[in-house]
């Protein structure tokens, strides 16, 4: 081989695996990526029933219920930015700082009653911490405060430790 | 007084790095040596410096000096001293603190075990090295002092986040800096290769020690922080492609890259450019990592503190460093003499194939981790890349790498038969097949991708072992002879067919973990018996428990096979009231490299408890894998070739002095 056909094989393998890369991520980024909708986008807008989509706000009180024996392990609460609320259901383990009035995610699909079946909860993993996504909503709303009972503003916090990503319950 | 002491410590320590950042380039211009040698002390003053500023924040953490901010933040006086120590590491400002100190400890290392690498390398090296001490040492002074003083101390602190108090979290962190920060040396290396417009076998064989150094710590750092979430949160998963653990895995991809084309040019003088390349991408992926999770643009465990003005300042040090490497590349890179010829089929070949993969899968994770945060800031879409593209993405992408891996050590340098070491891998295709055949008998309704990827980390460790059989010689040769060969084989030899074997291990951990699993969440009463595999497990009851500073709910667990008692877990909930937090206590039982899992969830109506379950067969593969990596590359610094203070052949000495 020449060093020319050479240069040229090595430069074949880059481009081809570097295609292959570019194909696989492209595919990956229209099948496998979830969209962060607030619950007043999910009312008024509805995303089709089946595609995956997060939402987040906080837990509306009094709207938590589990259900009845045999299927205990069922829970359904509404999730809230103060403007619209989404009926939730999920079935399984609750994370530890599940609680009513708090910061919530919730991933999984929109049915066509209206009804958001969640088979991932995120929530906040600190008493001072709050998702990102939801505060963002909250502010949509003008439902934040910087101080308010929701959750300090995490700027004002030294240490902070919470992973919504990292909290996920199947 | 102490703490002012240390405030002051790391002021000096910022002005030794200016020294060290001018004194010794301005040396070199002008060609005196007493000029270049103020690089090595400077260096080591300022690790001392730094040390003694660590040390004193260190002390106002153990005797819980709540005059501190950062103290009051994240200590309490009933917390148990391993973490009163950890804690300091903890929050973002003593993390950063500990960044710096290691960053100052490597350069400290490179003063003091240089002194056969040329005078002008050695001053730009350490000079590099100083400016990013400088900046680094700025950016804490200015924006996150963890010495400033609260008006008022208070009686009493505000604890460290519980699911940080663990001792997995006490040496994670360390141990993944080591890591991160020692690839600031072979940047600050192919910084001075580039001034001086020179690389060579030489600079390779300085340089490889230190990455290698590197990637160990962060190999092992990885492999903790991920056995710490399998076991701390409480839901069995080991690696969950979050942002801030991607940021950890991009340098690493990169770094296993950077050491497998030092090779190359430690061996056959080629791949210059693209090595220097390399050293610089890698630590640019640390320090983006550095600021995705130190800038608050993410929200994970590992984000401690948002102030937009830390973002703001780490953005900078991006720019000035990434930007400044890679405009110096453009410049400089030019010069450089291409190296020596190879043919596609041969060991060159076959490490610029491993290069190209693992450059190509830590593009696809740097797509996946940065591309929602851009897509936010440009259309202020909100979206989440999770497991599902990764596995969409990377998984392909490192199936091939893992395929060529048994090929490559048995591809001779310049020109190598492609077929000749087929044949010589027909015991690793065999082991691989009839491990496939089997898994498909015993498990033909299981998943189906299993049995390939069984075969796939069978025929990576055998791979490992026909390298070894093919170097000593076995089976062709008496049995002593080839005894003979393996002691006279080189160490970093050994270290490869390690450290290959630990990936074959980890891919073999991975399979078993993800494949043939078993989980089961359930609400159970007291004496309620629950199946799950083999295993019957009949819950006894809960009881609270009080810790030092926690109570807990312990829920027991008698675990049976076949009828026999086994063993009893006991998994628990743990409330630490100071900050009101609740953590889950995964109980394990270790039934040889397979575990049990069960962790308690929500009491819920009716006195039952939410249960999770999890049966993980090979899991503790996963980490032996990487436990073995990291042996490999410690065999493989052991080698007498690659020993920092190794003196050199006359030839090459003669070789490497600067035309003068």
């Amino acid at each position: 081989m020449t060093r020319k056909q050479r240069r040229l094989a090595l430069i074949g393998t880059a481009l081809a695996v570097l295609g292959l890369a570019a194909a696989l991520v492209l595919n990956a980024l229209k099948d496998s990526i979830v969209f962060f909708n607030s619950p007043t986008e999910v009312v008024e807008k509805p995303t089709k029933p089946g595609t995956r989509i997060r939402i987040g706000g906080l837990v509306k009180p009094g709207t938590v219920v589990h259900a009845q024996a045999p299927d205990t392990l069922t829970v359904h609460f509404d999730v809230t930015d103060g403007n619209k609320d989404v009926p939730v259901a999920y079935t399984g383990a609750l994370p530890d700082l599940f609680r009513e009035g708090q910061g919530v995610v919730a991933e999984g699909t929109l049915q066509s009653d209206g009804q958001f079946k969640a088979d991932v909860i995120l929530a906040k993993h600190d008493e001072r911490y709050m998702p990102k996504e939801v505060v963002d909503a909250l502010k949509k709303q003008g439902r934040w405060q910087e101080s308010g009972a929701a959750g300090a503003a995490p700027a004002t916090q030294g240490a902070l430790g919470a992973a919504p990503s990292k909290q996920q319950l199947r | 007084m102490i703490p002012e002491l240390g405030h002051f410590a790391l002021v000096l320590s910022l002005g030794l790095a200016l020294i060290q950042a001018s004194v010794p380039v301005w040396g070199a211009r002008r060609r005196d040596p007493a000029l270049m040698a103020v690089a090595g002390p400077t260096a080591i003053g300022q690790f001392a410096l730094t040390a003694a500023a660590f040390l004193a924040l260190v002390w106002s953490h153990v005797v819980s000096d709540f005059s501190l901010a950062t103290v009051f933040e994240n200590s309490h006086s009933a917390k148990p001293l391993i973490y009163k120590i950890s804690g300091v590491w903890g929050n973002h400002e003593g993390s950063m603190l500990l960044w710096v100190l290691i960053l100052t400890l490597f350069g400290a290392l490179v003063a003091a075990f240089s002194s056969n690498l040329p005078a002008t390398l050695r001053a730009h090296t350490l000079a590099a090295q100083a400016w990013i001490a400088a900046t680094f040492d700025l950016f804490i002074v200015l924006t996150s002092n963890p010495f400033v003083r609260l008006p008022q101390a208070p009686f009493e602190g505000r604890d460290l986040n519980p699911v940080l108090q663990d001792p997995g979290l006490a040496v994670h962190p360390p141990l993944l800096y080591l890591g991160y920060v020692g690839f600031s040396i072979t940047f600050s290396f192919a910084a001075a290769a580039l001034i001086e417009g020179r690389v060579d076998a030489a600079w390779a064989r300085w340089v490889r020690p230190w990455a290698l150094t590197a990637w160990m710590c962060l190999t092992l750092g990885i492999a903790m922080g991920s056995y710490w979430a399998y076991y701390t949160l409480g839901w069995g998963g080991w690696w969950f492609w979050d942002p801030v653990e991607n940021a950890s895995l991009m340098p690493w991809l990169a770094g296993t890259a950077l050491l497998h084309s030092a090779v190359v040019l430690e061996k056959r003088d080629a791949l210059k450019i693209w090595t220097i390349l390399l050293a610089i991408l890698t630590f640019s992926l640390s320090l983006l990592g550095t600021f995705l999770v130190r800038s608050g643009v993410l929200t994970s465990v590992h984000t401690f503190a948002n102030d937009p003005m830390r973002g703001i300042f780490i953005l900078g040090i991006l720019v000035l460093f990434i930007g400044g490497a890679f405009g110096l590349f453009a410049w400089r890179a030019p010069v450089l003499r291409q190296g020596g010829l190879f043919a596609p089929i041969s060991r060159e070949g076959a490490l610029v194939l491993n290069n190209l993969f693992l450059v190509t899968a830590c593009a696809t994770v740097f797509v996946g981790t940065l591309y929602p945060l851009a897509l936010e800031a440009l259309t202020g879409q909100k979206i989440s890349v999770g497991a599902p593209f990764f596995r969409a993405t990377f998984v392909p992408l490192v199936v091939p790498l893992l395929l060529a891996m048994s090929f490559g050590p048995l591809l001779p340098w310049k020109r190598g038969d492609l077929y000749a070491v087929a044949q010589r891998l027909i015991g690793s295709m065999a082991i691989a097949v009839i491990g496939i055949a089997a898994s498909f008998a015993v498990d033909g309704r299981g998943p189906v991708l299993a049995p390939f990827g069984l075969g796939l980390a069978l025929f990576v460790m055998a791979g490992a072992i026909a390298d070894l059989i093919e170097r000593t010689g076995l089976f062709r040769s008496a049995f002593t002879t080839a005894v003979r060969r393996a002691g006279g084989l080189p160490r970093s030899a050994w270290g490869t067919m390690v450290a290959h074997f630990g990936v074959g291990l980890a891919v073999l951990g991975i399979v078993g973990e993800t494949q043939w699993g078993a989980e089961r969440i359930t609400a159970m009463k007291p004496g309620q018996t629950i199946a799950i595999r083999h295993y019957n497990l009949t819950f006894e009851g809960v009881s609270p428990r009080q810790g030092p500073n926690y109570h807990e709910l312990v829920g027991k667990f008698t675990v049976r096979r076949n009828g026999e008692v086994i063993g009893e877990v006991e998994p628990s909930r743990r409330v630490y009231p100071v900050r009101g937090t609740t953590t889950t206590q995964a109980a394990l039982m270790t039934r040889g490299a397979s575990q049990l899992y069960v962790s308690l969830g929500d009491p819920g109506a009716g006195g039952e408890t939410v249960v999770r379950f999890y049966h993980k067969p090979l899991v503790l593969l996963i980490w032996f894998g990487p436990v073995l990596m990291m042996l490999g590359g410690a065999l493989s610094l052991s080698d007498r070739r690659l020993r920092v203070g190794a003196p050199k052949p006359a030839r090459s000495r003669a070789a490497v002095q600067p035309a003068e």
